[in-house]
């Protein structure tokens, strides 16, 4: 449910980006109410995963790559003075397609790699645990927290860098593509914890699969050819959409 | 917020502290390279590549026979040592898929590290005893061995990048196998393994350690296989750690000889990598 | 591309083609196949000769002392025939010791500069050097340690590690530059190299993903190298050093020039010593046969035995981390 009257969480305004010559992302504004999900749904190579390496400033550790335009997280830009991409990135967590666990670490040791990181006080036995409860994997491996992360299936581990993401007490989560690479089970449990999550975050999710959109966000942005090319509430961006491009591609024509 | 500054002043630290490995490393290579050139260029002249040694305190003369000696020696160890070990690498990458072959490989590979001096004892022990005598060829067989297991694993690696649908053509076409491994597919790898041949001469004739029992040394020209050689790598030794400074000029002169050969058969080999007789694509 | 008839002569028509051919034992086939075998088998010949020579080499003085007893006995004297191994596997342990404390932080630094924290194209600038590094003939290393690096101990860096360290026994004696420093230091600069270069080649198989993990988490550069990077790289950086040690061991005319030609054992790095490599590479030539020959065989034995495991060891490991831990999950 979008709450029009409340500050965005994330604004975006005449956001452009370049990397290896290429025009990536064209002129893109748009902004993201608190605790709400937004999807962002586009063709392959249409910049959706580049637009959210924006928001944490992971695109400019990209070779070549540059940007124009302001991206805001609770007003405050994000290319200002004085702001420290480490420090943004304990706001802004992410979540990658392929769960990238550390391969040498424990289960445990993983999920509170964040706060040991950042120095961050506190219980993190408790931590971790809230954190994985939050993932919904506390119950599968809390009899196992010192095994190798490995040992955990394809959606276990993801599930587990979600709540490795999450135990760092990011306002906001970037999801790129996370249950592409999942079985339909595992898919549906973490579409549920997004669900879930939208209590307490703000999330922006890139995914190539038009009904796990529908079914998860709020709102959905239709990237095409690194323009924004309509963006609105998901039921109206399904059933009704404004621009001819979104209709073909929602229905399937292309993409 | 100290906590991030310490964070970022560690950052900064660990960075330059790995910037400075690349100058430490880089300062005995231009020490070593400028000193050869400096103080070996002074002794180079006609005399100094073609005259023999002249005694100690007797101004001129010229390391002639060692230059020449090592080219005979290395000469001996590549005649030696290419057709085994190209031939090996060959026989690795045509039939090497079995057992045999997995041994065969491992031992190339475990062998390529066998410190040179233990070389040098070898052919001391299968050319020198029995011919009662040292010689070029016991000190060629020495460099030989050492060549034998980096040639055949290069080999292999080059015979197996040349693609599979070349080989493939010319045996539906009904030729036989060997003349498509010899005219096809070795015809394809042969820049490659130029090159590779190229390097691991350029790394003989960098030995010293196998020569200093097997060819030792000779104070005159040297024609034969039988007998006593001087070579580059062994006068150097002498010059250096003897205690005149006349050869000790000489030394460096001879090393600079030597960086010389060395690197001019690296940059022939490098060279023919780029050319169009390399490893083609 | 070659077309497969630029590089043949095609039967020419009107011959019988192979397939009306009666069939018969293709001889030219088979021994080419003959050849390359026998070739192959050169290999594994070579291996032969060289444990058979050292072996019958040395049995002579092994068999009257007995390996353990050779290798501990300390005393090496040529004249009254008293063969012992010890000052010499000492010799070769402290000084290969000393070239890797040196060596390998160096290395593991400079690999990960080049491959982590450098713009791209400074590694490909930089591996000229570095193979040329590589490429300098021994003994010409061992001319410049002697008339630059031993001077340099011995003005300079030995004074000053006796004045601020000389409470330990490592740098009590008088420094006269020639010794198991001068030999660990030249051997460093002689490794370096190796462990660098197969270094990076493991680095670069750290996946991308495990870096922006950590990235994201909101890790500084060294951070997530200290995180994400070095702990999946340790299996093949261990395997780089242990090669580096390989052939530190081996080492031999450097080693020869700068370390003094002392058969003794000694805490201090200041004094003269002997290694493996050099006590055989400055006596075999005049061991008048009989058990010199043969006592210095057997250290080459020895150095063979132990070159050999350390190589195995070491690709082995090398070979396991190119595989990674275990792969990151798809």
């Amino acid at each position: 449910m979008i709450r029009p009257q409340a500050r965005p969480k994330v604004e975006v305004q005449d956001l452009n980006a370049w990397f290896r010559g290429v025009h990536a992302l064209r002129g893109v504004t748009l902004s993201v109410p608190a605790n709400t999900v937004l999807a962002i749904i586009g063709p392959s190579g249409c910049g959706k995963s580049t637009f959210v390496r924006c928001i944490n400033r992971m695109h400019e550790l990209v070779p070549g790559a540059h940007q124009s335009g302001h991206i805001l997280v609770d007003g405050k830009d994000l290319h200002a003075r004085g702001v420290d991409p480490v420090d943004l990135r304990r706001r802004v967590g992410m979540v990658f397609q392929r769960a990238n666990p550390f391969p040498t670490m424990s289960i445990l040791d993983n999920v509170v790699a964040g706060l040991k990181l950042n120095g961050i006080r506190g219980n993190h036995a408790e931590i971790a645990e809230t954190s994985l409860r939050q993932a919904a994997l506390w119950d599968e491996v809390k009899d196992r927290l010192h095994t190798s992360a490995l040992s955990l299936s394809g959606g276990q581990q993801q599930r587990l860098c979600i709540a490795r993401a999450l135990a760092i007490g990011p306002e906001v989560l970037l999801m790129d593509e996370p249950a592409s690479a999942l079985d339909p089970i595992a898919t549906a449990k973490i579409e549920e914890l997004i669900r879930e999550l939208r209590e307490q975050l703000t999330i922006v999710i890139v995914t190539h699969n038009m009904q796990q959109a529908a079914r998860v966000s709020d709102a959905t942005a239709f990237f095409y050819m690194g323009e924004l090319v309509e963006h609105g509430p998901t039921e109206q961006i399904f059933t009704n959409p404004k621009e001819s491009r979104t209709e073909d591609y929602v229905t399937g024509k292309f993409g | 917020m100290s906590s991030r500054m310490r964070r970022r002043a560690v950052n900064v630290a660990m960075t330059a502290l790995c910037a400075l490995g690349l100058l430490v490393a880089l300062v005995p290579l231009a020490s070593v390279l400028w000193l050869v050139v400096s103080k070996g260029i002074r002794g180079l002249n006609l005399d100094f590549f073609t005259q023999l040694p002249t005694p100690v305190g007797e101004a001129g003369g010229g390391v002639g026979n060692a230059i020449l000696g090592s080219l005979y020696i290395v000469g001996i160890a590549s005649a030696i040592g290419v057709p085994l070990g190209v031939g090996a690498g060959v026989y690795l990458a045509e039939r090497g898929g079995g057992r045999a072959g997995d041994v065969i490989r491992f031992t190339a590979e475990v062998l390529s590290g066998v410190p040179s001096i233990i070389v040098g004892i070898v052919a001391y022990g299968l050319v020198v005893l029995p011919m009662r005598r040292f010689s070029a060829l016991a000190g060629g067989v020495g460099l030989a061995v050492l060549m034998v297991p980096t040639l055949a694993r290069s080999t292999e690696e080059l015979v197996r990048l040349v693609p599979r649908h070349l080989r493939e053509a010319s045996l539906a076409l009904g030729v036989s196998e060997w003349r498509t491994s010899l005219r096809v597919v070795l015809r394809t790898a042969l820049g490659g393994i130029l090159t590779a041949i190229l390097l691991a001469v350029a790394r003989a004739s960098g030995e010293t350690a196998p020569l200093l029992f097997t060819s030792l040394n000779n104070q005159y020209w040297n024609w034969r296989a039988d007998q006593p050689t001087a070579s580059l790598t062994v006068q150097i030794f002498n010059y250096a750690v003897s205690p005149y400074e006349d050869w000790h000029n000489k030394a460096w002169s001879a090393a600079l000889v030597l960086l010389l050969l060395v690197g001019a058969l690296s940059l022939v080999a490098r060279f023919l990598a780029r050319s169009r007789f390399g490893a083609q694509r | 591309m070659q077309r497969a008839s630029d590089i043949l002569t095609v039967r020419k028509p009107g011959r019988l083609s192979r397939i009306a051919a009666p069939v018969r034992a293709n001889v030219p086939d088979k021994a080419w196949a003959a050849v390359l075998t026998v070739l192959g088998m050169a290999v594994l010949a070579v291996a032969a000769v060289i444990i058979v020579e050292l072996w019958r080499l040395s049995s002579g003085v092994l068999a009257r002392t007995g390996v353990l007893s050779f290798i501990v006995e300390s005393n090496w004297d040529v004249v009254r025939d008293l063969y012992g191994a010890l000052p010499f596997i000492y010799g070769t342990l402290i000084t290969s010791c000393v070239a890797l404390v040196l060596a390998v932080p160096v290395s593991v630094g400079l690999a990960l500069f080049l491959t982590e924290m450098a713009p791209p194209g400074v590694r490909s600038i930089v591996s000229f050097p570095i193979a040329l590094l590589a490429g300098i003939p021994s003994v010409v290393y061992g001319l410049w340690g002697l008339f630059v690096l031993v001077p340099l101990l011995r003005g300079h860096v030995e004074p000053w590690l006796a004045a601020t360290l000389g409470f330990l026994p490592f740098f009590r004696g008088p420094p006269i530059g020639l010794g198991y420093l001068a030999a660990g230091v030249i051997l460093a600069i002689m490794i370096l190299p190796t462990i660098t270069s197969i270094a990076i080649e493991v680095l670069r198989t750290v996946p991308l993903a495990l870096r922006e993990a950590a990235l994201a988490l909101g890790a500084t550069r060294w951070e997530t190298i200290r995180m994400a990077v070095l702990p999946y790289a340790r299996a093949g950086i261990m395997g780089a050093t242990i090669l580096g040690l390989g052939r530190a061991l081996g080492e031999t005319m450097a080693v020869t020039m700068l370390i003094g030609n002392s058969p003794t054992i000694s805490s201090s790095l200041f004094s003269p010593g002997y290694s493996l490599p050099a006590v055989i590479a400055n006596e075999f030539a005049e061991a008048s046969g009989g058990l010199h020959t043969g006592a210095l065989a057997a250290l080459g034995l020895i150095l063979f035995a132990v070159t050999l495991l350390l190589n195995v060891a070491a690709r082995m490991l090398v070979r396991i981390s190119r595989r990674g831990p275990a792969r990151v999950a798809a």
